[in-house]
C-alpha cells in the first residue's frame, strides 16, 4: 500500500541531472569513468546518467552491470534462493573511477557485496557510489558520494523506486508495511 | 486331554466343508466334526470359542529358510517356527541351502533334532538335489529320504545341467516324493536384480526376463514328462509360466506348482525408490503376470501358496539395490496379505484360498494334515477374517525384518494355531505351547 | 521459481521450470571461468564432500573445480568399492562422511539407486553424479546448456541418441531432459544396445544410423564399453564402429549442415567417432566441458544454499 510519494518525474528527472553535474565537477570530466549498476533499477539508473553525461560532456561513459547474488551475506537465511543472473561488466576496470549505482542505500549490505565484487574483477583506482536515495538505518560502514534524497524512514517501510523501463512510470514511493 | 473349538465356521476343503459346526481334538488328532457333538464326547473338553472366526485344516508352508545350520545371525529353527505358528503355519518345510547345506543325513538328523527340541510347528526338511548345490553331481538322495526329507530342491539356485536333472528325477521316482525346481535359466538372468521390463529400463537395473523362468519351467515339465516324476515349480511368477503348467496338467504331466504372497499382491512398479526389501529371485514381475497367477491360483493351476520366507540381516538387505540379498520374510504377513489382497476383493474366495494354503500344500508334498477329518492329525488354524491389522516388523517372531510390507493396513489374520491338538500361539495371548 | 529440493538426484523429478532455473542460473555463472580470479566467496566455509565409487577424473575434476570457484571447501573422498569387502558398505561410509557436517555429497557409483538411498539417509544435500545405468543429472543439464547456447533455443528441436542407450545413465537423464523442454529424441543403435520398452518414454526407436540422423538437429554419440562385447551384445568393436561409427562421409550425406555433434566424453575416436568429427566444425564436445563447470557451480549453489530451508522445514 503506498503511504506517501516522495519524488515525483520531475523531481526525479532533476535529481539524475544534479547527480550528473556533480560527478563531472568532483572527476574533472567523466574520461576515466565507468559506471556499473546494481541489478536491476541501479543498471537502468546508472545508463540515465551516462545519458546526461554524453549530453553534457559529450564523453560516453561505459556501463556495466553487477549481480551481487554470488557475494551475498545472506545466502542460506532466506527461505528462497535467490537467483543469479549475472554479472555483466565487458571492459576493464582496472585503473578506472568506477561510479557504483544502485537505487536504494539502506543497510549498506548491498553496497559491501558490491565492492568485493568490484574488487574481484579488477582493481579500479578508485569507487564512488552514487544512488537514488539514501533512507539512513546503516549497518555498516558506508556512506554515499552522491544522493538523490535523503529519506528519513521506519525500518518497517519500504521505498520502491519505480522506473519507466521497469514499472512503466517514474515516482518514488513509501510503502506501508504489510498487515501481520 | 480333549480340545473342543466351537461354534466356528469350519472350512475343510478336503471333505467340502463350509459351515458353522465344533471341532473336537483329542489325544492329538481330530475326533469329530459336526454341528452338534454328543454331549457326552465332548464333556470335560477345554473350550476354544471359534464364534466369528474361520476353522481350517493347519496351514501349511512347502518353501520356508528355516537358515538353521549355519546362519543362525538371520534365523532360527526356533524363531523361525514362532514366525510359522504367529502367521497361522502349523508346519513349514525347511529348504536346503544351509550351511552346512542339507545334502547329507547328519545335516538332516540335526535339523529333526532342533525341531524336535525348540520348534513351535512340524518341521520337514527338504534335501538338496546336488551335493553342496554345485548342480554337478547328486546328493544321497535316498538316505535323505530315508533321514525324513519330503522332496528335493537345490531352491536358490537352478539345477541348469537338464541331464543331471533328469537323473534325479528318475532316481527319486521310488520314494515318492517330488523334484522341486527353482525355474531359472541363470545364462538369460545373469546379472540381473528385478524383472526386465520398463520399469527396468527406467531404474537403469538390470532385468531378468520372463523367459528366463518359462524356459525353465518348460524344461523340468518335459523332463518330468520323459522320466514319469513329479516336477513341483517353485514359486512361479510368470504368466508364461503358468500357461505352460496349465498346459501340462491337462496333457497328464505330473507337475504342481506354487505362487508366493508378494508375486500375488505386487509388480515391478513397487521397486521404484529402490528399496532392496523389494528384491527376490524370481523378481516381481509385471501386473500381467500378477493377474495371470492369482487367475492360476484360483483355478488350481497353481496349487499352493507357498511364502519363500527368506530371511536376512538389515545389513545384507539396506545397501545397494543391485548388491543386496534376495529375498523377504513372508510367514507373518502370508495370510493377512492374501486375505485382504485376494479374497476381500473377490478374486478368490475363501474355501479357495484355505485349501491353497492347507489341503493343496499338503497334498503337493503327500504331508500328513490339511483336513479336519476325523482321525487326521489335530492340526487346525483359526482365522479372523475381520481384525484389522498393520504389519509391523518390529513385533516379527522371525528373527529378521527384511519386508517390503511394513506399515501396510490389512483385514484379516491368523486367530490362532493349533499343533498336534495344542493350543501354540493366539492372538493377544501370544505363545502358550 | 525457487529451488527447494535438498539433493539433485535425477532428471526426471524435475519439472520443467526446475530444468531451466539449473540452466539459467549455469548461464548466469560462466562469466566466472573467464575472469582473471577466478573465485567468487559465495560458498565460503561450505564443505562439499567428493564421494566417488568409481574411478572418473572428469566429472570429479568438474564438481571440484565448481566448488573451489565457488570459494567451498571441496574434499575428495576415494571410496572404492572394495570397502565393501573389508565391511563397510556404502551407508557405513555415508555416515562417517556425514560426522564431518558436509553441506554437499556429490556421489558417483555403479549401482543404481546409490544416490537415491544415500540422500535418504543423509541429512546434507546429495547430487547424483552418475548412478550405475540409471542417471547422470548434471550432464544431462550440461548438454542441454550447450544445446541451448548454440540453437538458442531447445523446444521443438529434434535430437538423436546414438550408441549404447541399453547401459546408458547419460541417455537416461538426456531422454527425461529432453521431453520435459518439448525436444524430440530418436535413440539409435543395435537392437541389442536398446533398453527394453524405452518406446514408452516417448522417443522414437531406430536400428539405421543414417535414418537416424537425417534431419536432426543435435547428434548425440555415446560411449562404447569394450566390455559390451564379451557380453556378447556385438560382435567386434570393428562391425560396430563399421555400421554406427560417426564418420565425415556419412555425416555429410545423411545430416544437416549445421549439426551439432555432442558426446559425454571421453571418446572412443575410432569407434563411435571418427577423430575428423570428433575434432571438426560440428563437434560442440569441448563446450561441453566448459558448460560442465558451470551446471556443476549452479547445482553446488543452488543446492547449499538451500540447506536452510530444509532444516526449518
Amino acid at each position: 500500500m503506498i503511504k506517501a510519494q516522495v519524488l515525483d518525474e520531475a523531481a526525479l528527472e532533476r535529481a539524475l541531472t544534479r547527480i550528473s553535474h556533480e560527478i563531472l565537477e568532483r572527476n574533472g570530466g567523466a574520461a576515466a569513468l565507468v559506471f556499473v549498476g546494481l541489478r536491476t533499477r541501479g543498471v537502468t539508473l546508472a545508463q540515465r546518467l551516462a545519458e546526461r553525461i554524453a549530453a553534457i560532456d559529450g564523453t560516453k561513459v561505459p556501463v556495466g552491470t553487477l549481480d551481487i547474488t554470488l557475494y551475498r551475506d545472506d545466502l542460506g537465511l532466506k527461505t528462497d534462493q535467490p537467483v543469479v543472473r549475472g554479472t555483466d561488466i565487458p571492459f576493464p576496470i582496472k585503473g578506472k573511477t568506477v561510479i557504483l549505482v544502485d537505487d536504494v542505500l539502506f543497510t549498506g549490505r548491498s553496497i559491501r557485496a558490491a565492492l568485493d565484487a568490484l574488487i574481484d574483477l579488477g582493481r579500479p583506482k578508485m569507487i564512488q557510489l552514487a544512488v537514488l536515495i539514501d533512507r539512513g538505518h546503516r549497518e555498516l560502514p558506508i556512506r554515499p558520494d552522491y544522493v538523490g534524497k535523503n529519506l528519513p524512514t521506519s525500518r518497517r517501510e519500504s521505498v520502491a523506486v519505480r522506473l519507466k523501463e521497469h514499472d512503466g512510470e517514474d515516482r518514488v514511493v513509501i510503502e506501508a508495511p504489510e498487515e501481520g | 486331554m480333549k480340545l473342543l473349538v466351537r461354534n466356528g465356521r469350519v472350512i475343510d476343503p478336503a471333505t467340502g466343508t463350509d459351515a458353522v459346526q465344533d471341532v473336537l481334538v483329542q489325544d492329538g488328532t481330530i475326533a469329530a466334526t459336526g454341528a452338534r457333538l454328543e454331549r457326552g464326547a465332548v464333556e470335560g473338553a477345554e473350550v476354544l470359542d471359534a464364534g466369528g472366526l474361520v476353522v481350517c485344516p493347519g496351514l501349511i508352508d512347502i518353501h520356508v529358510h528355516l537358515r538353521e545350520p549355519g546362519y543362525e545371525y538371520k534365523e532360527t529353527i526356533r524363531t523361525g517356527t514362532r514366525a510359522a505358528a504367529a502367521g497361522g503355519f502349523t508346519a513349514v518345510c525347511g529348504m536346503a541351502n544351509t550351511d552346512p547345506v542339507n545334502d547329507n543325513r547328519a545335516v538332516t538328523d540335526y535339523i529333526l533334532a532342533k525341531a524336535r527340541a525348540e520348534a513351535s510347528v512340524r518341521v520337514y526338511p527338504i534335501g538338496a538335489v546336488t551335493r553342496g548345490l554345485a548342480g554337478k553331481e547328486l546328493a544321497e538322495l535316498a538316505e535323505l529320504a530315508e533321514a525324513g526329507c519330503v522332496a528335493f530342491s537345490d531352491d536358490g539356485r537352478a539345477v541348469m545341467n537338464a541331464e543331471l536333472y533328469r537323473r534325479a528325477m528318475e532316481y527319486t521316482l521310488p520314494f515318492g516324493c517330488p523334484v522341486i525346481s527353482h525355474a531359472e535359466d541363470t545364462t538369460l538372468s545373469h546379472g540381473a536384480c528385478m524383472n526386465e521390463g520398463t520399469v527396468s529400463t527406467e531404474l537403469g537395473l538390470k532385468g531378468a526376463p520372463a523367459a528366463a523362468e518359462d524356459t525353465m519351467v518348460a524344461r523340468d515339465i518335459l523332463l518330468a514328462e520323459l522320466t514319469g516324476a513329479h516336477v513341483h515349480i517353485a514359486h512361479l511368477s510368470t504368466a508364461g509360466a503358468v500357461r505352460l503348467v496349465r498346459e501340462a496338467k491337462a496333457r497328464g504331466v505330473r507337475v504342481t506348482a506354487e505362487a508366493a504372497p508378494h508375486h500375488l499382491v505386487l509388480t515391478d512398479e513397487a521397486v521404484r525408490g529402490y528399496d532392496p526389501n523389494t528384491k527376490m529371485n524370481p523378481p516381481l514381475r509385471s501386473r500381467r503376470d500378477v493377474e495371470a497367477l492369482v487367475e492360476g491360483l484360483a483355478d488350481g493351476t497353481v496349487d499352493c501358496v507357498a511364502t519363500d520366507h527368506a530371511p536376512h540381516a538389515l545389513a545384507e538387505k539396506e545397501g545397494e539395490y543391485d548388491r543386496a540379498a534376495n529375498g523377504i520374510v513372508g510367514l507373518e504377513t502370508a495370510v493377512s496379505l492374501l486375505l485382504d489382497r485376494l479374497v476381500r476383493p473377490g478374486l478368490l474366495d475363501l474355501p479357495t484360498l484355505v485349501a491353497r494354503m492347507s489341503t493343496g500344500p499338503a497334498r503337493v508334498l503327500n504331508l500328513p494334515g490339511g483336513t479336519l477329518a476325523p482321525g487326521a492329525p489335530a492340526d487346525i488354524t483359526l482365522l479372523d477374517p475381520g481384525r484389522e491389522v498393520t504389519v509391523d516388523p518390529s513385533r516379527f517372531e522371525s528373527r529378521s525384518r527384511n519386508t517390503p510390507f511394513g506399515g501396510w493396513r490389512l483385514r484379516g489374520a491368523p486367530a490362532a494355531t493349533i499343533v498336534g491338538g495344542k493350543l501354540i500361539w493366539r492372538t493377544g495371548g501370544g505363545f502358550t505351547g | 521459481m525457487a529451488w527447494k529440493r535438498k539433493d539433485l538426484l535425477t532428471i526426471q523429478e524435475l519439472d520443467p521450470a526446475e530444468i531451466t532455473l539449473v540452466i539459467d542460473t549455469a548461464a548466469s555463472l560462466r562469466e566466472i571461468g573467464g575472469r582473471e580470479i577466478k573465485k567468487v566467496p559465495t560458498l565460503r566455509g561450505k564443505t562439499i564432500v567428493n564421494l566417488f565409487y568409481e574411478p572418473s577424473t572428469r566429472t570429479r575434476t568438474s564438481f571440484e573445480i565448481a566448488g573451489k570457484w565457488l570459494s567451498a571447501d571441496v574434499i575428495n573422498f576415494a571410496a572404492s568399492t572394495s570397502s565393501i569387502g573389508k565391511g563397510e558398505t556404502l551407508l557405513d561410509t555415508a555416515r562417517n562422511i556425514e560426522a564431518m557436517s558436509p553441506d554437499v555429497v556429490v556421489v558417483r557409483h555403479s549401482s543404481a539407486g546409490a544416490a537415491e538411498m544415500l540422500a535418504r539417509h543423509l541429512r546434507c544435500g546429495v547430487v547424483n553424479a552418475g548412478d550405475g545405468a540409471h542417471e547422470h543429472p548434471t550432464q544431462a543439464l550440461l548438454d542441454l546448456l550447450t544445446i541451448r547456447e548454440r540453437k538458442g533455443h531447445l523446444d521443438g528441436l529434434q535430437v538423436a541418441i546414438v550408441g549404447d542407450i541399453a547401459h546408458s545413465r547419460v541417455a537416461r537423464s538426456n531422454i527425461h531432459g529432453m521431453r520435459k523442454l518439448g525436444m524430440t529424441v530418436t535413440v539409435a543403435g543395435p537392437p541389442t544396445l536398446i533398453p527394453p520398452h524405452v518406446q514408452e518414454f516417448g522417443v522414437k526407436v531406430s536400428h539405421r544410423l543414417e535414418d537416424a540422423i537425417r534431419d536432426v538437429d543435435v547428434i548425440m554419440m555415446l560411449r562404447l564399453q569394450q566390455e559390451r562385447m564379451t557380453a556378447g551384445l556385438i560382435p567386434s568393436l570393428r562391425e560396430y564402429s563399421r555400421y554406427w561409427g560417426l564418420t565425415l562421409d556419412r555425416l555429410r550425406a545423411s545430416a544437416r549442415a549445421d549439426v551439432l555433434i555432442m558426446h559425454p566424453g571421453p571418446v572412443n575416436r575410432g569407434v563411435e567417432l571418427s577423430p575428423e568429427v570428433a575434432d571438426g566444425p560440428y563437434s560442440v564436445i569441448l563446450e561441453q566441458t566448459g558448460n560442465g563447470v558451470a551446471v556443476r557451480m549452479a547445482v553446488l549453489f543452488l543446492l547449499a544454499g538451500t540447506r536452510v530451508t530444509q532444516e526449518a522445514a
